[in-house]
């Protein structure tokens, strides 16, 4: 049996490494993907263009303006006159923030007033808007804190030092700089071999398929269970081999913390990848041709990423969704890569997302394989 | 040109995809698929996430601040910890993405009027929802503060019975931040990605790689006849796609349409030329189903997913990156879907992304044209 699964093995290794074309799929795609999402996912915002239109022309006001310039997430780069101008600069896409301060503002500052001030946020991408309203929001508070102490310390100085305050002290752990780059490559590391091995095991077998040369094979003395692990050994190599280097260059380009073990992390893509060539193997019993394979293929693999986290938190989905993120192996890989780079965590925390991946991987096989004799009978 | 000659063409590529009942699903479920699984899926108003509260303190005081993290839509109390150790283990396992510790001095300082600090145990992991986490304690706990200062103030005979400062924030566009508002008008460039580049480049490939292009080009049929033949069907299914997926986001998922519909599908011919193109010239330089497949996604798929403005917002990307989304067509034709759907801008507003859009339709169709002559010269 060793021999002729050695023979097998061999035939898909040349098979794969021969054209220049697949080679380059094995490279390419994943360093490019790696390099792309690193650089353009990011929900962080930093100096959104921002106009002020200031009616009130007064100490308060240029205060409060003051502070959103010294703000590295607003960068104030227009100063209409009238209101009409903030409504164009917004229209046409030049500001994302819109203040304006009315006219009064100081007086009913100074009156112990409340007094208003009007922000509006293009909200076209809801995302930047929320998080941006957010700063706005602190800048606000913080402006009013400090003016609120101030008049109390004209009042009576004494005051102002037995007054009660509270505040909230944030820490933010594991990725105290709030970075969506260490969020996201580790992501990336499960969703591009996601992508990789489920579209080559399910190619592999396909192609042969749609040749003629399964036959060819299938009248040689092999038995079924050597096809299948000749199949398959190469894209858990290749596999392995790709985490491994996706990990390395995003570790070592993008800077982002490894603090857990490396054994954890392999654990987790071992038992990972069975769950890919689970998927590879079925997608290839139901798949006739490549064309199928590779449309199948894009049917498992969009809603797998996108049901996993990998992009969006799953607390957003509604409840049924959330139920379904379950079935995606990716969901589980994603716990254990961010826990060990970010976390550092190990196996006593780990081992749930271990467990299920395991279960799914080898009920996904199984079920493969059977379905796989009867597809060559 | 002979037009009896093309439609001949066309009508064996119908005939192909008829017969071959997947491509068939793929065209007509797919976009309806991407629409639902972006516009549930993927959405980033983060409510009731999972919070741990300690409360060292024990005291009236501290027990009505936690009431106010209580009744925040954003917050869910799911555990009442005991002992500090368990909080770490919480952020660890997931099981909380924040812990709230009230110090044992609570009450004690407010009382004396000292500072007093609450601490929020936030996990970073995914900086976005911690981001938007910490506005939102930071909110409910200035709240409190505020309240408990006015009150004291109050005691002392103290006017200043309001916050002095009240942002008020309008969001344009999106007026409830909706996340699919903000996300299923970008879904329909992805749609013609995988219909236009994916699908095409998948199918004229496997004419290369079962040698019935051979047979093509040796009867009278002109080159120019070919690839209009079988381009033709794959642009009418795209623009049907672009119908059905915007009708979905407007009907089911009540994303606002305000601008022309005219343009809509002026810009999506455009659109769905760059794409056939682009998916044409991959298969003529690949003739390889594996590679075409994959480059296909990389130059089409990835783009439009990332660079686009579709999810992330291009002006928080790097100055380089941005450069690059400026040669992508993708760019312009997201732009002008989301101008289209929420912004309403009028079309002869519009030239900014229609122009460059329609360079890229002319140039890419030219190469794609060109390079197959080459090939079979």
């Amino acid at each position: 049996m060793l021999a002729r699964l050695k023979q097998m093995l061999i035939k898909e290794f040349i098979q794969v490494f021969r054209d220049k074309r697949t080679r380059f799929v094995l490279l390419g795609p994943p360093i490019i993907q790696m390099l792309v999402f690193g650089y353009a996912a990011t929900f962080e915002i930093h100096h959104v263009p921002t106009a002020v239109l200031d009616l009130d022309h007064s100490q308060e006001s240029r205060e409060l303006i003051s502070r959103f310039t010294s703000s590295p997430y607003f960068d104030v780069q227009h100063q209409p006159t009238d209101y009409r101008q903030v409504g164009d600069l917004i229209d046409r896409g030049d500001v994302t923030v819109a203040l304006r301060i009315n006219a009064g503002f100081a007086q009913n500052l100074r009156k112990g007033q409340s007094a208003p001030v009007q922000v509006i946020v293009d909200a076209t991408n809801s995302n930047t808007a929320l998080i941006a309203s957010g700063y706005i929001n602190q800048i606000a508070l913080g402006f009013a804190k400090h003016y609120q102490q101030d008049r109390i310390q004209r009042i009576s100085p004494q005051m102002i030092s037995i007054m009660p305050s509270v505040e909230l002290e944030q820490r933010p752990w594991y990725n105290p700089d709030l970075r969506s780059r260490w969020f996201f490559v580790p992501g990336i590391v499960g969703s591009l071999t996601l992508v990789l091995v489920v579209t080559l095991t399910a190619f592999a077998v396909v192609r042969e398929r749609e040749i003629g040369t399964l036959e060819q094979i299938m009248v040689t003395p092999i038995r079924p269970i050597e096809f299948i692990l000749g199949k398959t050994l190469p894209f858990f190599l290749i596999g392995l081999f790709d985490v491994s280097l996706i990990a390395t260059v995003g570790t070592l380009w993008f800077q982002v913390p490894f603090r857990g073990q490396i054994t954890v992390l392999f654990m987790g893509a071992i038992l990972f990848l069975l769950c890919m060539l689970g998927v590879g193997l079925l997608i290839s019993t139901v798949s006739a041709t490549q064309q199928q394979a590779m449309v199948t293929s894009f049917f498992f693999i969009m809603p797998a990423v996108t049901f996993s986290g990998f992009g969006f938190p799953i607390n957003t989905m509604p409840q049924w969704l959330q139920y379904l993120t379950y079935l995606s192996p990716l969901r589980y890989f994603l716990v254990v890569l961010r826990g060990t780079y970010l976390k550092g965590v190990g196996l006593d925390i780990l081992w749930p997302q271990m467990t299920a991946m395991l279960a799914l991987g080898v009920g996904l096989l199984t079920v493969a394989i059977l379905r796989f004799h009867k597809a060559l009978d | 040109m002979s037009v009896t000659r093309l439609l001949a063409v066309a009508s064996k590529e119908i005939l192909q995809i008829l017969r071959d009942s997947r491509s068939l699903i793929i065209v007509l479920i797919m976009p309806v698929i991407l629409v639902l699984l972006f516009g549930y899926g993927v959405s980033l108003d983060l409510k009731h996430l999972p919070i741990y509260v300690y409360d060292r303190d024990g005291s009236q005081q501290s027990q009505d601040l936690l009431k106010r993290f209580q009744a925040s839509d954003y917050f869910e109390i799911v555990h009442v910890a005991n002992s500090y150790a368990e909080l770490p283990r919480a952020l660890d396992n997931g099981n909380a993405k924040m812990a709230v510790v009230i110090p044992w001095d609570f009450s004690n300082r407010l009382r004396d009027g000292r500072p007093v600090q609450v601490q929020a145990l936030v996990d970073a992991t995914d900086d976005n929802t911690a981001n938007v986490l910490i506005g939102y304690a930071q909110a409910v706990v200035q709240g409190y503060a505020s309240d408990v200062q006015v009150d004291w103030l109050r005691d002392r005979g103290q006017l200043a019975g309001v916050t002095p400062l009240r942002v008020q924030t309008r969001t344009w566009y999106n007026e409830d931040l909706e996340s699919s508002a903000f996300i299923v008008p970008g879904v329909l460039a992805l749609v013609m990605s995988v219909i236009g580049a994916f699908l095409t480049s998948l199918t004229i490939a496997r004419e290369w790689e079962r040698g019935t292009m051979e047979q093509l080009v040796s009867t009278p049929v002109t080159p120019l006849e070919i690839m209009f033949g079988k381009l033709v069907p794959y642009f009418v299914i795209g623009m049907l796609d672009v119908i059905v997926c915007a009708l979905i986001a407007v009907l089911w998922f009540h994303v606002p349409f305000r601008g022309s519909f005219v343009t809509l599908l002026f810009s999506s011919a455009m659109f769905m030329v760059v794409v056939l193109s682009l998916g044409f010239f991959i298969s003529v330089i690949a003739k390889n189903q594996l590679a075409a497949s994959q480059v296909a996604l990389l130059a089409t798929f990835l783009p439009a997913f990332l660079l686009s403005g579709f999810l992330y917002a291009i002006e928080q990307m790097p100055v380089v990156l941005q450069g690059i989304t400026r040669i992508l067509p993708a760019r312009y034709y997201v732009s002008v879907l989301k101008k289209i759907f929420l912004k309403g801008t009028p079309t002869a507003l519009l030239y900014a992304d229609l122009v460059p859009l329609a360079i890229f339709t002319l140039v890419l169709a030219l190469l794609a044209t060109r390079s197959f002559h080459k090939r079979l010269a």
